[in-house]
């Protein structure tokens, strides 16, 4: 089988510990591993410490108790979905991470590594005698992107399901380092590079996610569509998510979409706001906005399905999004197997 | 659910009491596999085991310049390496086919060839040391896939191949093909093409090998084809067979991913006999892909003359398969691409013409149903073209269609029962097909398909006169009865066939029965899991050598009791006179009594299949003792803003001839079903070739269980099966096979389904939803609603060879065979010495199959 290179695993008791570990350098945070093992079994990450965030108390918390919810970072995708808040103020949140692999990885991967997972693409996501055999890539010590080849940056795609909707929803994540602490939105957390993904300091720990109680079901509404080729277990291809806010009379008062899957970072979909804000929700209207997201989708060849397709799905996707959110009967085939949210 | 409809057979009185054939037992291995007992291969530990890592080819095509094994050695715990140049005798499963080596010596043909090994203390530092050989190539030309290997003749990968990199082409014509076109109303010709995949077993190939006394060598190994293992190493590691031990472990699947003798068994057992400790390796998810061995890529043109009424005049299949950088099975599976056409409707006049391809990619070889899915997907949807074009319902077509029983194809193939009608019967009874096919709204279709396949393959892979397989029983006054036989348990069942059937004949418990199978040292051969043969070879073998067992003991308790031993029946583990019941006594009461009369009590039994009708070269491939029908609706709903589709139901009906155990058998038959509806919805073994003035590299596209999309439970729609019996007398209590054939309809029907939905074909496999969409578009513009290949390279398949059918009088033998007088050349046995000395001599000496 795949082997782990040699590591030293350090378990700090604390946040303060962890990013004193973290600050040395030549170390890597983890969390529940569903990520970070696999990359280093086929050595495309690497590091001589890895530092273990599973062992500080009170980091997997789920704070449902005031109007924002608030996530611990090693909370599990599997405990947050069980949440019964969660589940009922933030129905597609739960449904995006209900989505993420299968069970025995919901159990352990976390909150924080969702968010942070790395991006993905069929020439990086390989042992490393297969990377040898393209002489490598431009994201990990190679020169060419070979989903682009004249291309002077990566395309490798975001893989995080948590990651649209909760930019959707406007969370705001606290990140720790040795320097102190800070909250940032959490769509500011992404940068469009396959490389550098993250504004977040390689020595930041993302330590609690923030979904304010301005987005809950009672004032916004939200939905999820993933496409992949099996309804269990598979990364997106391609995701939309959407939170529409709207008033007692119908008319929208904020509205934002993010795009997974189809660019190095969650896509925003700005023209929802100016096509939907102090208007009601029109099939025409909903055509707009997924004709812009189409455009606005990257789809390169780096994943499952052809770059052009999932273009098109986009489309489709868009409106399907925004018609679940209208209460629009469905035009289009549900994903096989969505599974329902426990 | 299960429907077992009784044909009536022809001989009521055949029909016995059976005990335990043909109800519903719990499988032998049922209790272990489930609490974790069965151990596999990559469960046997010894003390002081080495683990082996394979260093594999980063380069398509190259000669090797140099290997500098500094670095590894450096490493603490390394214990050794070895290289292609200590392991010279090549190897490979076809005697015509020898092409491999155990590590690559010179050049490297694949991205995974082997081309070193490292052996250490532990896996983690054979890894390491692994990474830490540098090659050195020289590049050669990469060959990416068929029409690439056409245009490139030079270099050869092989230089044996019939034709630069053409590595074999067949060119069969049964009847008179031209007068039967000339004499059809319709004539269709339609390009197709189907894609590989892998078998993706779960289990990965693992082996461990150790020495016992000075030479012995012991090997552990996940293989489907023990004998044929133990025959390779022999030959590689030039030690008598005699003192080399093959163990075939419970497969943890294979599909024909492990009937090849594969390089990393034959380094271990060097590796064991070099270190005199035991040594193992395990296979990465990934290192299955490049051994690979699975379905053919296969292009296909496939012309077909009808007349009015539905029935065939005549069919030119034509077909070209990327065999990837060694010969494997090739040989078989370009024969098997046109061998099975004729086996479920009549074909008066049938040309077949095949080729295979040498290419820098893992090797393809047999996948379940082996070389006939991909003519059956086409053939199957030609049909249903036909059908719309001429009218006529598309069951009805075939139904008009269909070969007797107990007759001679046009390609000689002799065919034994054929349940084929009540099969298609049964779906579209099942499927409401009469009312609704045709008639659902639009979005929404039912699709209509058959196949056949083989119940073992007619001849071994060596040319040889000994049985195919073989059983021998011991019995030990306990009432112990052990079986041994080289049978390998695959998943399929093969072990409770075995002991279902000497349990049967014996009259007792399945639990009185000890299993000894797939060791070379203890079993008498049985030439392995493939080709659907276990249950009909090695079931008919176990009844030969239970039932001379049952009679000496009948012997010798009849002489006991004063009863003739015909009076004596063995049933419920008691032997008793048959009008007086309760003057029984407990079988090992009887094995005591035999015992004392006759000494130490154990018999054999063997098969060996009945001669096939055919003489001509080629005519080894597609012959068998009998041949399994099976005939599918599936329903399926298309999303036309998307191309979207859902699988939403599966009618399947097979004719088994009889089902040793209808719980297993149904196993089977949805196994077949899961694995072909995941070719026809998504698997393929897709390469990327880098763009060529970037760079040579030819790469596996995506060589993990994440990224290889195969269906998971989830994606299994609602499945009903329907066990049609048909007890063929030339298997054991009737049965023929399960395991593959009900495969092969899944594909056509689904395609032909979506063309039912919303009147779209899509002429291969795997359908992607955007193929669906992309027909759709192309019908909302007025041009062909198809998706497919729309051309078929140009290739000289060579001058055929001319055999007359049993309807124009022949007598199984090619009337014109000048290749065969010119070369002598042999097509599916014999050995590559005994080719390359036919090709010197020019030997004026045909050398047929049989």
């Amino acid at each position: 089988m795949l082997r782990l290179p040699p590591i030293r695993l350090e378990s700090p008791a604390t946040v303060r510990d962890a990013a004193k570990l973290i600050a040395k350098g030549n170390a890597r945070l983890v969390a529940g591993g569903t990520d970070l093992w696999p990359n280093m079994k086929r050595r495309h990450q690497k590091a001589e410490t890895v530092i273990s965030l599973m062992s500080i108390p009170g980091l997997a918390a789920i704070d449902s108790s005031d109007t924002d919810i608030r996530i611990g970072g090693t909370a599990t995708l599997a405990n947050i979905i069980r949440d019964d808040k969660v589940r009922e103020r933030f129905p597609a949140f739960a449904k995006a991470l209900a989505s993420i692999s299968s069970p025995p990885l919901r159990n352990m991967g976390t909150i924080g590594g969702n968010l942070c997972i790395d991006t993905r693409c069929t020439y990086y996501n390989q042992t490393e005698e297969w990377r040898r055999s393209i002489d490598y890539c431009l994201k990990e010590e190679g020169t060419i992107c070979w989903v682009a080849t004249k291309s002077p940056r990566c395309w490798a795609h975001t893989a995080s399901d948590s990651a649209p909707i909760l930019c959707a929803l406007e969370a705001v994540v606290k990140l720790e380092s040795a320097e102190g602490e800070r909250e940032l939105p959490l769509a500011e957390m992404y940068v469009d590079d396959g490389i550098d993904y993250l504004s977040k300091q390689p020595d930041e720990i993302v330590t609690e996610v923030k979904v304010p109680g301005t987005s809950d079901s009672s004032q916004c509404r939200s939905s999820f569509w993933k496409l992949r080729r099996r309804g269990s277990i598979d990364f997106s291809t391609m995701s939309v998510a959407a939170a529409v806010w709207i008033d007692d009379s119908e008319i929208v008062t904020r509205a934002s979409m993010y795009l997974g899957a189809v660019g190095p970072a969650p896509m925003p979909v700005a023209d929802i706001a100016s096509v939907l804000v102090g208007n009601k929700i029109t099939e025409d209207g909903i055509a707009e906005i997924a004709h812009a997201a189409r455009k606005i989708a990257r789809p390169m060849d780096n994943t499952d399905f052809s770059p052009s397709w999932r273009g098109k799905m986009t489309e489709q996707y868009a409106a399907a999004a925004l018609r679940e959110i209208a209460g629009l009967p469905q035009l289009r085939m549900q994903p096989r197997h969505m599974l329902k949210v426990v | 659910m299960v429907k077992a409809f009784n044909v009536p057979q022809a001989d009521e009185t055949a029909e016995e009491d059976l005990k335990i054939i043909g109800k519903p037992f719990r499988r032998v291995d049922g209790r272990a596999k489930v609490t974790g007992q069965t151990r596999f291969a990559d469960d046997v530990h010894f003390p002081r085991t080495a683990y082996v890592k394979l260093v594999r080819s980063t380069v398509p095509h190259a000669r090797i310049r140099n290997i500098d094994f500094s670095g590894a050695l450096a490493m603490h715990g390394v214990l050794g390496t070895l290289t292609g140049d200590e392991l010279p005798e090549p190897f490979g499963i076809m005697p015509v086919s020898e092409d491999e080596h155990a590590l690559a010596i010179d050049t490297v043909r694949f991205v995974g060839d082997p081309l070193a090994a490292i052996v250490a203390v532990s896996e983690d530092i054979a890894h390491a040391a692994a990474l830490a050989v540098k090659v050195e190539y020289e590049l050669l030309p990469t060959i990416s896939n068929f029409d690439d290997a056409l245009a490139t003749p030079e270099p050869q990968i092989h230089d044996y191949a019939d034709d630069g990199n053409i590595h074999k082409k067949v060119s069969l014509k049964f009847g008179d093909v031209e007068q039967g076109f000339d004499d059809a109303d319709l004539i269709l010709e339609d390009n197709f093409f189907y894609e590989g995949s892998n078998h993706l077993a779960l289990e990965q190939h693992s082996c461990l090998a150790l020495t016992e006394d000075d030479d012995r060598v012991t090997v552990y190994s996940s293989t489907q084809c023990p004998h044929y293992v133990h025959r390779a190493l022999a030959k590689t590691l030039d030690i008598p067979g005699s003192r080399i031990r093959v163990i075939a472990c419970s497969n943890g699947g294979a599909f024909g991913g492990k009937s090849d003798p594969f390089n990393h068994e034959i380094v271990v057992a060097k590796l064991a006999l070099k270190l005199g400790r035991p040594v193992k390796i395990t296979l990465t998810r990934e290192e299955v892909f490049y051994c690979h061995r699975g379905r053919h890529p296969v292009q296909m043109h496939l012309k077909t003359g009808f007349r009015k009424d539905g029935t065939m005049t005549s069919q030119h299949l034509r077909t070209t398969l990327d065999g990837g950088a060694f010969g494997s099975y090739g040989v078989a599976s370009t024969y098997y691409t046109g061998a099975l056409q004729t086996t479920t409707y009549k074909l008066p006049n049938y040309w077949f013409e095949g080729a295979r391809a040498f290419t820098n990619k893992p090797p393809c070889g047999p996948k379940r149903g082996h070389g006939t899915p991909q003519p059956r997907f086409g053939y199957e949807i030609q049909l249903d073209k036909a059908a719309h074009v001429l009218g006529i319902d598309p069951a009805e077509l075939r139904l008009r269609n269909l070969v007797e029983p107990n007759t001679i194809t046009s390609n000689w193939l002799r065919i034994g029962t054929i349940g084929l009608k009540e099969c298609i019967d049964a779906v579209v009874k099942g499927s409401g097909w009469k009312k609704r096919y045709g008639k659902l709204p639009e979005g929404r279709g039912l699709g209509l398909a058959c196949s056949a396949y083989m119940t073992g393959a007619g001849l071994p892979i060596y040319w040889n006169h000994m049985p195919q397989s073989g059983v021998q029983i011991q019995l030990d006054r306990s009432g112990n009865v052990a079986v041994f036989c080289g049978e390998t348990e695959i998943g399929q069942g093969s072990d409770s066939v075995l002991a279902a059937v000497v349990a049967e004949v014996l009259g007792i418990d399945l639990k009185d029965i000890r299993l000894c199978v797939g060791d070379t040292d203890l079993t008498p051969v049985d030439l392995g899991s493939y080709s659907s043969r276990v249950t009909l070879m090695v079931g008919l073998a176990a009844k030969q050598a239970a039932e001379r067992a049952r009679d000496k003991i009948a012997r010798a308790v009849g002489e006991h009791m004063e009863l003739p031993q015909e009076a004596l029946v063995f049933a419920d583990g008691q032997v008793f006179p048959a009008h007086d019941p309760d003057k029984g006594i407990a079988f090992n009461e009887a094995v005591v009594i035999a015992e004392s009369r006759f000494g130490t009590l154990g018999t054999t039994g063997s098969y060996i299949p009945p001669r096939a009708p055919g003489r001509f070269r080629g005519a080894g491939v597609g012959p068998s003792p009998t041949y399994s029908y099976s005939a599918s609706v599936i329903e399926v709903e298309v999303d036309s803003g998307t191309g979207l589709y859902d699988v939403q139901k599966i009618w399947m009906a097979h004719d088994i001839g009889r089902a040793i155990n209808p719980v297993l058998a149904l196993g089977q038959i949805e196994g077949s079903i899961y694995m072909g509806l995941g070719e026809a919805v998504m698997e393929e073994q897709a390469f990327r070739r880098l763009p060529k003035r970037l760079s040579p590299a030819l790469v596996h596209k995506m060589p993990s269980m994440l990224e290889y999309k195969s269906p998971g439970f989830h994606d299994m729609p609602e499945i009903v099966s329907y066990m049609i019996e048909t007890n063929d007398e030339r298997g054991p209590y009737g049965a023929k096979e399960a395991g593959q054939g009900p495969l092969l309809p899944i594909m056509p029907a689904l395609a032909n389904a979506l063309f039912d939905a919303v009147g779209v074909r899509v002429d291969q496999v795997p359908i992607h939803p955007e193929m669906v969409l992309k027909a759709l578009h192309e019908k909302q513009n007025g041009r062909e609603a198809r998706v497919g290949p729309h051309k078929f390279p140009d290739i000289d398949y060579g001058e055929p060879l001319i055999v007359r059918t049993p309807e124009q009088g022949g007598d199984g033998r090619a009337t014109d065979d000048p290749k065969s007088k010119r070369k002598g050349l042999r097509s599916a046995s014999g050995t590559m010495k005994e080719r390359d000395d036919a090709l010197k001599e020019k030997s004026s000496a045909t050398l047929t199959t049989d």
